[in-house]
């Protein structure tokens, strides 16, 4: 999911060094900046040179993906976690962050296909309804199963899913039950919530009960800088 | 439609599934289940060299009068499920193919389990026994 190489962009600007007196310094040329050339980036063009920068925002927007393509791209992602970690505190982190990239870009780009209509939520229930309505809608297809807010702590809301999509085909074992590959959807939502100014912690938590043996609720715990908001904007 | 057990075989033979559904198999032990399994899948590759049909594949239906056996063996040749069941019994290999299915999604898209390794799957384990028990 990553690019694993992590080389950042070549910078136009050298890098201030003290001048010394007598001594000429030497500023590379602007002109010989390397431009991206077709060969060498991973960008892939199509024969009419076009790049999927090029394609309209909302030309996917009623596609569907298979659920077994996605199952078997998740599974490789959790097998490939699962060797650079150890500890199941650790894989659980390393979901989150795999999901939190994707969490980064698909609040900008369901914002921007709201088009018009499209409001900035600045209260706590407000951006918990997009989560379950419109953020749900766009990766599963339905609206989550229940938003319900915490009794013992100001500060923690849960978001509820019967059965998510992403756990449907993992069975984990004994020793792991605790386990829940649901991280990565915690990890979307909490870069919904931090790119939303809502900073927040979002952890997966599995409540099997007999009607529904895959539930799980997201525990989603805000920053107090989210609470102090609330209340002024409560009066 | 009475399913007695199912054994799954993995590519070098070795036994990776053993599940009674129904009484009227003799219990072995897990050892036996073994030597049964290894004991199969040599006998398989012998018949699909001795068949004097070219180009097919081995032994596929076992009938006795206290049993049926048939063996289904995937396209990529890695993998063998041996269903069990009473005599006379038609459409078994439907069944087949829904075992196989349900292999596909929840063995082979379960990250924690290792190709070729026993099957220790839950949700394989349930949604098998919720396929077939109702059958009996």
């Amino acid at each position: 999911m990553s690019n694993l190489h992590h080389q950042p962009p070549a910078s136009p600007f050298v890098p201030f060094s003290p001048i010394q007196p007598g001594i000429p310094t030497s500023t590379p040329p602007l002109s010989s900046q390397k431009t991206p050339q077709l060969g060498t980036s991973n960008l892939r063009f199509a024969s009419s040179r076009k790049s999927i920068y090029d394609r309209h925002l909302n030309r996917t927007q009623r596609s569907e993906l298979s659920k077994a393509s996605f199952s078997f791209l998740f599974s490789e992602m959790i097998q490939y976690a699962q060797k650079q970690v150890s500890g199941i505190q650790d894989l659980e982190k390393k979901l989150n962050q795999q999901g939190y990239s994707i969490g980064q870009r698909l609040l900008e780009l369901l914002l921007h296909r709201e088009g018009r209509s499209a409001k900035r939520e600045v209260r706590v229930l407000g951006i918990l309804q997009f989560v379950a309505q419109t953020l749900y809608r766009h990766l599963f297809g339905k609206p989550a199963d229940g938003l319900e807010k915490s009794r013992e702590n100001e500060d923690e809301y849960m978001l509820i899913d019967h059965d998510p999509a992403v756990n449907s085909y993992i069975s984990v074992p004994r020793e792991m039950s605790q386990l829940n590959c649901a991280a990565f959807v915690a990890g979307i939502i909490e870069a919904v919530l931090d790119g939303s100014l809502f900073p927040s912690r979002v952890t997966a938590h599995s409540v099997p009960t007999d009607q529904f043996p895959m539930k799980t609720v997201f525990l989603i715990k805000f920053d107090e800088s989210v609470l102090e908001r609330e209340a002024i904007l409560q009066q | 439609m009475v399913i007695l057990s199912i054994l799954i075989l993995n590519k070098a033979g070795g036994l990776i599934y053993q599940r009674d559904f129904n009484e009227g198999l003799k219990k072995l032990s897990s050892n036996d289940y073994l030597v049964l399994a290894g004991t199969f899948h040599g006998v398989h590759a012998i018949t699909s060299r001795i068949s004097p049909v070219p180009g097919s594949g081995g032994l596929e239906v076992l009938e006795s009068d206290q049993f049926r056996m048939q063996c289904f063996q995937t396209l990529t040749g890695s993998i063998k499920f041996l269903i069990f069941a009473e005599p006379h019994q038609p459409n078994i290999d439907v069944i087949c193919r829904r075992v196989y299915e349900l292999y596909a999604d929840y063995v082979m898209k379960n990250p924690f389990y290792q190709i070729e390794m026993p099957i220790r799957c839950e949700s394989f384990d349930k949604h098998l026994a919720a396929y077939i028990k109702p059958k009996q």
